[in-house]
């Protein structure tokens, strides 16, 4: 337990990594699984089929996999990504927003097709039919699984151990190597350190999906 | 086929008026599957021109309606608005949409604007208009179908009959060449039908030019210059609204009519 204090520092510092990674990949996977669900959801064919395409590989490749793709194999057919952070940034947000377009595309298909068709119906582009008319009534159902998806995006940053990333698992794996005598402490500290992030993000979920419920 | 402008009874003066065709359909198929939905339509509508049209359920109304802003595509013939074809998607076709106004059987005004945002989304979006002189519209359209209390509110707060002139108004502010309504009074209570007539025959007295599909007799009758009677995706016969309920022509159209008489 004391060691716990004593490496807090340590965790301090993993912890920083992974809320960072969670926090840059979270913000880009709900741009582009957004852009990718408006692409599924498109009048036209080869933007539906990119759409898929890059969804089906998302979200059926395992993430280690996804992670080997940018880190090694990129690299290997010429294309060098720095190592560090942004190999692995791009792995979880390639990974990521595929789940992000289901939850979004499974949203804007719970709102009414009349919907859409009204909006088309006074001029408006696809696109502003989207953003101002489907997508706004589509937040409502949106809200809840998106925070599933970024609950596990932030669970899935300690993939990044695995790859030269001393995010928080990596910490407590070196912490644990450290300190062997209290190896199962060292990995609740982990653990917790999961936690503050995970559960008020659960939280804020709740949250928001009470208030727009109240303001229909 | 029948020159529009001979069928049409009612003012002689507004009749002057309507020489253009505004609407014309040439040749128009369109399939569902296997399904042959529309056949071979040939279609002209006047400019200030109300048509309505009717025919039994399945008949393809709706889906006429609904290709003449393109929202179903067909598989072969013309549609010209204003003397141009429908453009095939894009810029054109939003262009196009907005010069046409269409009110369905489900109101689907958007739910979480308000019904005066609900009227301004177009003109502001589409248009261009500047938000103050959008809202100073909107108003006026509200306060002439009715509903200019209830600007503030959400269209859930609303009764039906209420929703369909709100729709209607949304419809207008884009000052539409041609409104397409279907079946706007089917999902109303009856006691909510007669404000949502009033405001369409109002209309067609100011020389909007209209399709309307409807059932409504007592609107084909007073407001309609003509009627066209659909089946089987195909148009059996046209007339006046006088000539079509007293005395059809075809079987279809007898055995339809003695159908909704009996209601
Ligand atoms: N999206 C669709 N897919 C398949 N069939 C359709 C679709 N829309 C309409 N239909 C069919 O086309 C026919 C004509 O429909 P519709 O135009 O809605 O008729 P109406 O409005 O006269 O009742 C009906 O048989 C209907 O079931
Ligand atoms: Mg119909």
């Amino acid at each position: 337990m004391d060691s716990v204090i004593e490496a807090l520092p340590v965790y301090l510092d993993g912890f920083r990594l992974t809320l960072y990674l969670a926090a840059i990949s979270g913000a880009l996977s709900l741009v582009l699984g957004t852009v990718l669900a408006a692409f599924r959801v498109s009048p036209l064919r080869s933007l539906r089929l990119i759409g898929t395409l890059v969804v089906e590989v998302g979200r059926n490749t395992p993430l280690t996999l996804v992670f080997i793709f940018f880190v090694f194999i990129l690299p290997g057919i010429g294309i060098i990504l720095p190592l560090g952070t942004l190999p692995a940034i791009i792995a979880l947000t390639v990974y990521t927003s595929a789940f992000v377009c289901e939850a979004v595309r499974s949203g804007i298909n719970s709102v009414g097709i009349g919907q859409a068709e009204a909006a088309r119906a006074i001029g408006l582009g696809s696109v502003q039919t989207l953003t101002l008319v489907v997508l706004p009534q589509a937040l409502r159902t949106v809200v809840p699984p998106l925070i599933n998806v970024l609950i596990a995006l932030t669970k899935n940053t300690s993939v990044a151990a695995g790859f030269a990333v001393v995010e928080l698992t990596a910490t407590g794996r070196g912490l644990a190597r450290d300190y062997p005598a209290d190896v199962i402490w060292m990995l609740l500290g982990v653990a917790f350190f999961y936690l503050v992030i995970t559960i008020p993000a659960g939280a804020i979920a709740g949250s928001i999906e009470r208030r727009v419920v109240f303001s229909r | 086929m029948d020159d529009p402008i001979e069928n049409r009874g009612g003012d002689p003066t507004a009749a002057g008026a309507l020489g253009d065709v505004l609407v014309e359909l040439r040749h128009v198929n369109k399939h569902f599957g296997q399904l042959h939905v529309l056949r071979d339509i040939d279609l002209e509508v006047g400019q200030g021109e109300v048509l309505v049209v009717i025919g039994p359920s399945g008949s393809g109304k709706s889906t006429l309606c609904r290709a003449i802003n393109r929202l179903e595509t067909i598989d072969s013939g013309t549609i010209l608005i204003d003397g141009v074809p429908l453009p095939e998607e894009g810029k054109g076709l939003a262009k196009l949409r907005s010069d046409v106004g269409m009110v369905f059987q489900s109101f689907n005004l958007f739910a979480h604007k308000t019904v005066l945002d609900n009227v301004t989304l177009g003109p502001i979006k589409v248009r261009g208009v500047k938000r103050e002189a959008a809202r100073k519209q909107a108003m006026e359209l509200l306060d002439r179908v009715g509903v200019a209390d209830q600007a503030a509110k959400l269209p859930a707060q609303l009764s039906g009959g209420q929703q369909q002139r709100v729709a209607i108004a949304r419809a207008l502010a884009m000052h539409p060449k041609v409104m397409l309504f279907d079946e706007p009074t089917s999902a109303l209570d009856p006691e909510m039908i007669n404000e949502v007539l009033d405001v369409m025959v109002q209309l067609a007295g100011e020389g909007i030019t209209m399709i309307v599909v409807t059932h409504e007799m007592g609107f084909a009758r007073k407001a309609a210059h003509r009627v066209v009677f659909m089946a089987d995706g195909q148009i059996v016969e046209q007339a006046t609204p006088e000539e079509f309920f007293t005395n059809p022509r075809s079987e279809r159209a007898k055995d339809f009519l003695s159908k909704i008489l009996t209601h």
